[in-house]
């Protein structure tokens, strides 16, 4: 099970919100690859020519503010983000995160150590998120073994399968 | 406890629950939205393969309805399907905006618990009900169990004193709140809304403050049920409901207090929730559109506030004014109170009830570089429309002032 995550760093500001992620006029969209090719069109439409498989985000406070839509979470997983780092989500934005499968690590300090484009390894357990680049390190959430197999088996969302099928066992 | 913890521990079958703890709840109605086809998906990927409760669960038709795109429609034949197949409630496209529809259909009272795939769920703490905003798995989830995990949050207490001057409302009051403890202070927190002012204020202006809450960050939003609560819902509520009520001895993790007696109109200015400022600080600019509408700005007080400002006047020429009632319950009273003439007579559109442009999915989206004025809950950047339009949110009795003079005006000049 992956317990280290490394990838280059994309970096945002504070105050991300969904109408940037993905902007009302999409959500009639539903299909992973429909959503991640409009993935952060409220910002820079140009993201998902720059975002890369792997790549993990960081980010100010508040990221994900606004709506429900899960959009906001597929924006990013289709597009093969594998974490976002902030100073804090919006409560929605962050179950949406926990439930998909998607990592989000809170990082009081992260925000202030790395630009756009530099790498970064993060270690789940020892919770920290360390700029190979610059050899700065940064303290983050530290997730139990607990956590990181929930989000290995691939989400909260894997609790719901199991629940589904006992009660279609049940009838 | 807390009234919130009461009524969670109850939907989880428990005697206590405490801030932290991880529950399932009964929920008493789970809602998809049209805008969210994945939601029918992700049900399916669960591997769900009914309802267990479809008489708590539906979808509402109020947000892009009726459709404006082949795909849309699509979409919301998909979701009819969906119901009918498991028996679930339909509330179409003759509904209006979620949470105001379904409050006035009697879904939502004191004790219940609601999620949907809407934000602004919040809503619900107006009746003394806990609701949440959930995605499409949540969603998924909830629809088809009947019931949802929640974490128990901590609560704040916002207390509210002081007489509200004239032309000043409940939006102004929430703008100010946002202004001063900024759009994540709340964030996986509740917020209790307490104090004369909230007390004084009909059911309309307690939806705003709850609406709102979660444009603080708030999981949820509560107001203790009160004689106004259980007159509005006389009739609608065909059933018995529990009150909670908090024990004296809770601990709130925070405590704010707001003079409201010589608050002043509140603009938040482009492009978040809590750039707020005193109206008069704000030199006059002229725009291209208003809104009075949606869920925090479409109810029957809000037309008639400003309709009370339109009458015997127009709309100003260079400017393009929107009005849409919440709900169909509320387009009928506004009818019946002449509401809509004066608005039909001063030049507005009206607009069919639901979640109009607030969005931006449709029906009066703006251009590059153009300017909204709007009763909605938020100006973030291409929410309406393109991403270099701005939007300003105000009361709607600022946005009616402003549509008659075209610039950015106080309303208390007209009240």
């Amino acid at each position: 099970m992956a317990k280290i995550l490394k990838g280059r760093v994309l970096v945002f500001g504070d105050n991300i919100d969904t109408d940037m992620i993905v902007p009302g006029r999409y959500l009639e969209l539903s299909k992973p690859q429909e959503i991640a090719a409009v993935a952060m069109a409220g910002l820079d439409p140009d993201f998902p020519k720059k975002v890369q498989p792997g790549d993990i985000v960081v980010a100010g406070r508040n990221f994900g503010c606004g709506s429900s839509r899960e959009h906001g979470i597929i924006a990013f997983t289709a597009n093969g983000v594998q974490a976002i780092v902030a100073r804090s989500f919006a409560k929605i934005y962050y179950r949406n995160a926990i439930v998909s499968g998607l990592m989000v690590l809170f990082s009081e300090e992260a925000h202030d150590i790395f630009a756009s484009g530099q790498h970064c390894e993060i270690d789940l357990e020892a919770g920290t998120v360390t700029n190979t680049d610059t050899g700065r390190t940064a303290r983050c959430d530290k997730l139990s073994a607990e956590d990181i197999a929930v989000w290995a088996a691939g989400g909260m969302v894997t609790e719901y399968k199991r629940k589904a099928q006992a009660i279609n066992q049940r009838g | 406890m807390h009234a919130l913890e009461k009524l969670m521990a109850n939907a989880a079958g428990v005697a206590k629950v405490s801030a932290g703890d991880r529950v399932w709840c009964k929920v008493d109605l789970a809602l998809g939205i049209d805008l969210y086809r994945n939601i029918i998906d992700s049900f399916h990927e669960i591997g769900l393969e009914k309802m267990q409760h479809p008489e708590r669960a539906g979808f509402i038709f109020g947000i892009n309805a009726p459709a404006p795109t082949i795909r849309a429609a699509q979409n919301e034949k998909d979701m009819r399907e969906f119901c009918k197949k498991h028996g679930a409630h339909i509330f179409d496209i003759n509904s209006g905006v979620v949470y105001q529809h379904v409050i006035e259909q009697g879904y939502i009272f004191p004790g219940a618990v609601s999620v949907a795939n809407d934000s602004h769920a919040t809503i619900c703490g107006a009746l003394g009900a806990f609701g949440t905003g959930t995605g499409g798995y949540d969603t998924a989830a909830a629809l088809g169990f009947g019931e949802m995990w929640f974490k128990v949050p901590e609560v704040i207490r916002v207390a509210i004193r002081g007489q509200l001057p004239k032309g000043v409302f409940a939006k102004d009051v929430v703008l100010k709140i946002l202004r001063e403890l900024k759009s994540d202070f709340a964030i996986y927190k509740a917020i209790e809304y307490t104090g004369e002012t909230v007390a004084a204020m009909c059911l309309a202006e307690r939806m705003v403050l709850c609406n709102m809450a979660v444009e603080m960050g708030a999981k949820t939003s509560y107001i203790q049920p009160d004689e106004k609560v259980h007159a509005f819902l006389r009739g609608r509520v065909k059933h018995d409901y529990t009150v909670y009520t908090t024990d004296p001895d809770y601990e709130y993790c925070a405590e704010y207090v707001f003079d409201v007696s010589a608050l002043v109109p509140q603009v938040a200015l482009p492009h978040n929730v809590d750039n707020g400022v005193d109206l008069t600080d704000v030199e006059p600019f002229a725009f291209n559109q208003g809104l009075v509408g949606t869920c925090t700005g479409g109810r029957l007080e809000d037309l008639a506030a400003a309709a009370a400002i339109l009458k015997g006047r127009k709309v100003h020429p260079d400017v393009r004014m929107l009005v849409i009632p919440a709900t169909y319950e509320i387009y009928s009273q506004a009818i019946a109170r002449g509401y809509i003439q004066t608005f039909i007579d001063a030049g507005c559109v009206i607009c069919n009830a639901g979640c109009g442009p607030c969005l931006g999915a449709h029906m009066g989206v703006l251009a590059e570089g153009e300017k909204c004025i709007t009763a909605s809950n938020r100006n973030f950047a291409g929410r309406m429309g393109h991403m270099n339009a701005e939007l300003y949110l105000a009361s709607p009795a600022t946005v009616a002032a402003s549509c008659v003079e075209g610039v950015l005006a106080d309303p208390r000049k007209y009240l």
